[in-house]
């Protein structure tokens, strides 16, 4: 079984620690993964992207086809449509709503969010203001990966905790708990979408 | 032991663990994190294994050369840009050969993610006749770091390892193997051998022309090239470092094509004929120039060669699973279209960057009192001052062209030229520039945008700082004319006079707008923090 995902944002919005944490849960079951990161120039506020595939026999590419993704989780709503072409049609986009205003020709937000509402398989929500919520405005990425996890083949809701502890172990155990707090918050929210569905 | 390594990592840790005494580089994407994984690896530097940052890439190439001398295991890393300017040692360390291994990792950029250009190394190596590693995956990219020393020091020649920004930004899981000892110091057995002396060079260069034949051999038989039989002999495939994932990719269970995968060059000769005598058409895969292709092809255009040149591929840019696909004539999933709505979204100095400071006073002085069209310009985070809403440059070509750009044009009549450059760029090659207006006190204008960092490779710690004054006046700028400014928003005033008068002035004048880059500020007060801890 392979899981194609692919996560944009924008440079300096931190998509790699979602990476880092799937990442992480997937080498604890023993999965074989490739993950092509966005380094250099782009980190300047540009558009960023990982393409991060799992899977339990050994992966070619590091680029996942267009048309490919099981899953694509964007930070930012302009990111989310920009890598479109690339969900297969059983897919999953999860994507914040929040822009990110970076650019003078930013277009209408309303457009772009009827756009990706218009998508078959499409999870929106404010990452940021659920992060506020709980007083953690940097776990907007955490949130997303909570809302994201029902949709990750073969990586438990459990895996994904584990993971969590060990990569921000060092930092303490409040970091952790907040993490693991927004990533609830995250699942939470989601799962309310998936059931008025 | 596994880890989880960048390709770029894995290219470190094999150096590390094949015996390596030390890496010498100038910072360049998609090359830098090669030597900061050596700067923060434990063993490294337990072992004191040499990392700090070169001035340049040809500084950094020539301390390689000379570790390589006494006898050590040596890398030099850069990007492909860099090659050029370290070429002048590149060209000549392949007559005089090695004593300690020594490679040369150099990172290709197709499709410029980030870089002026897209310059295939594998031509460099083949310039200089040296033999070239292209790893098609994390684990050859380890493999091949750990082992090229040794096939270095076998034939006597720098090695060059050739990745490009896909292999190099992208993890996966990599089986590292034992840590092999340094090399003890043991200068050459010939004395000579680095003298290039015309009487000596030409035995040398005959030497290495000799050697060009069993280059050859070992690739024939190397572990990293391998003929994959195949029964459709319709089409037989050679597939370039980590073109043969592209390729596998639309074959997953497995290609019905004979396929040669090639990461050691030169081209193994006997098994390309194998597959040309086997099949009737040959498709190229390589990742950058058209380099075996246009081998294969000859002046005479064989036909049945198709590659970037018949455009089965795309003539520019790096390779993905669609393309490949398509020059395969396979069905792809390449259907939707990116909605128009999606505005491109440029990379954009950072709130707070003092180059902000810099173009807002420049870009003033300029519509007041000049006319556009005199701001030459250099490599850096200050390049998107190309960008709106500055649009304040007019040039960006290589690094430290923009002084001596300014000096051409300033030669030509353009007065007053205007020269804006980072503090790091300034150093890696802006001080000769610097020198030839000083001896013909050229009327030009050079603003050194000291951020005390070289910021757009990620804020490696850059070999100007402290010293851009006194490096200025010892090459001869009058201290009259070496103005060092705060750029702030409260003192754009002062900015605009100080600027003023030395656009005036006819002569060479420095100005040097001095302030922190934010992001490396930021990340030094969490340093501290945690230091305190
Ligand atoms: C020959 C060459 N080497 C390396 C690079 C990669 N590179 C581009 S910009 C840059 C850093 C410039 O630093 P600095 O001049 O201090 O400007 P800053 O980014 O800090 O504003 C480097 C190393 C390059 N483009 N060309």
């Amino acid at each position: 079984m392979k899981t194609n995902i692919i996560l944009a944002g924008v440079g300096g919005q931190g998509i790699l620690s979602i990476a880092t944490s799937i990442g992480m849960a997937a080498l604890k079951n023993k999965m074989y993964l490739k993950q092509a990161e966005t380094h250099g120039m782009s980190q300047r506020g540009g558009d960023v992207f990982s393409h991060l595939r799992i899977s339990d026999k050994p992966i070619y590419s590091d680029l996942i086809p267009k048309g490919k993704a099981d899953l694509i989780i964007a930070v930012e709503p302009m990111e989310a449509l920009r890598y479109v072409p690339y969900l297969s049609e059983t897919g999953y986009l999860v994507t914040n709503t929040k822009p990110f205003k970076n650019i003078p020709n930013y277009p209408e937000v309303e457009k772009v969010l009827n756009q990706l509402k218009k998508l078959s398989n499409v999870i929106m929500l404010d990452a940021d203001a659920i992060a506020a919520e709980i007083k953690s405005k940097r776990s907007m990425n955490m949130v997303m990966l909570g809302a994201s996890s029902p949709f990750l083949n073969g990586i438990t809701y459990k895996i994904l905790q584990e993971g969590i502890k060990d990569i921000f172990g060092k930092k303490g155990e409040d970091i952790v708990n907040k993490n693991l707090e927004a990533l609830a918050c995250g699942k939470a929210e989601a799962d309310k979408i998936i059931t008025k569905k | 032991m596994q880890k989880v390594l960048l390709g770029v990592e894995a290219i470190a840790q094999g150096a590390i663990d094949g015996g390596m005494s030390g890496v010498y580089a100038y910072p360049g994407t998609p090359s830098t994190e090669i030597t900061e994984y050596i700067q923060n690896n434990k063993y490294a530097k337990e072992k004191n294994l040499h990392s700090a940052w070169s001035a340049n890439e040809k500084t950094a190439m020539e301390s390689a050369l000379g570790m390589s001398y006494t006898g050590k295991r040596t890398m030099s890393c850069m990007k492909h840009v860099g090659l050029n300017v370290a070429a002048d040692c590149f060209m000549n360390a392949s007559v005089t050969g090695v004593n300690g291994g020594f490679i040369i990792t150099v990172a290709d950029d197709p499709s410029m993610h980030s870089s002026q250009n897209e310059q295939d190394s594998r031509f460099f190596a083949k310039f200089a006749q040296i033999p070239v590693l292209e790893p098609s995956n994390q684990q050859e990219a380890y493999d091949m770091a750990y082992s090229g020393f040794q096939l270095s020091e076998k034939f006597g020649v720098p090695v060059m390892i050739r990745i490009t920004t896909r292999l190099a930004h992208s993890r996966s899981i990599v089986e590292l193997k034992e840590v092999l000892p340094e090399n003890e110091l043991k200068l050459p057995s010939n004395p000579t051998q680095f003298i290039l002396l015309p009487s000596i060079a030409r035995k040398q260069y005959k030497g290495l022309l000799n050697k060009q034949k069993q280059f050859e051999q070992d690739a024939e038989v190397s572990s990293f090239n391998n003929y994959i039989e195949g029964s459709d002999k319709s089409k037989g495939i050679i597939a370039c470092g980590i073109s043969i994932n592209y390729l596998m990719e639309n074959y997953p269970d497995g290609c019905p094509h004979p396929v040669l995968k090639v990461s050691q060059y030169p081209l193994p000769r006997k098994l390309i004929q194998k597959l040309y005598d086997e099949c009737t058409e040959i498709l190229v895969l390589e990742e950058g120039y058209p380099i075996v292709e246009e081998h294969l092809k000859g002046y005479m255009e064989k036909e049945n060669v198709s590659g970037r040149l018949n455009g089965a591929l795309p003539r520019d840019g790096e390779l993905n699973p669609d393309l490949v696909a398509r020059a395969l004539n396979l069905p792809t999933t390449d259907k939707a279209e990116t909605s128009d709505l999606v505005a491109g979204r440029p990379p954009a100095l950072c709130a707070g960057c003092s180059h902000h400071d810099v173009y807002t006073v420049l870009n003033k002085v300029i519509a007041d009192h000049y006319t556009l069209g005199r701001v030459f310009s250099d490599i850096g985070c200050y390049t998107i001052g190309a960008l709106p809403p500055y649009n304040a440059i007019n040039t960006c070509v290589d690094m430290g062209a923009s002084i001596t750009m300014a000096k051409g044009a300033a030669d030509a009549g353009l007065v007053p030229a205007i020269s804006v450059i980072g503090d790091s760029t300034f150093t890696h090659s802006g001080i000769t520039g610097l020198l030839d207006a000083v001896n013909e006190n050229s009327p030009i204008t050079i603003i050194i945008s000291d951020n005390e960092s070289t910021s757009m490779t990620g804020g490696q710690d850059s070999a100007a700082k402290g010293k851009i004054e006194e490096i200025c006046e010892g090459v001869g700028v009058h201290p009259d004319h070496i103005k060092v400014l705060l750029p702030i928003a409260k003192n754009h005033d002062e900015m605009y006079k100080v600027l003023k008068e030395e656009l005036d002035f006819n002569g060479v004048s420095v100005i040097i707008p001095r302030r922190v880059c934010i992001q490396k500020h930021a990340r030094d007060i969490k340093m501290k923090r945690k230091n305190l801890k």
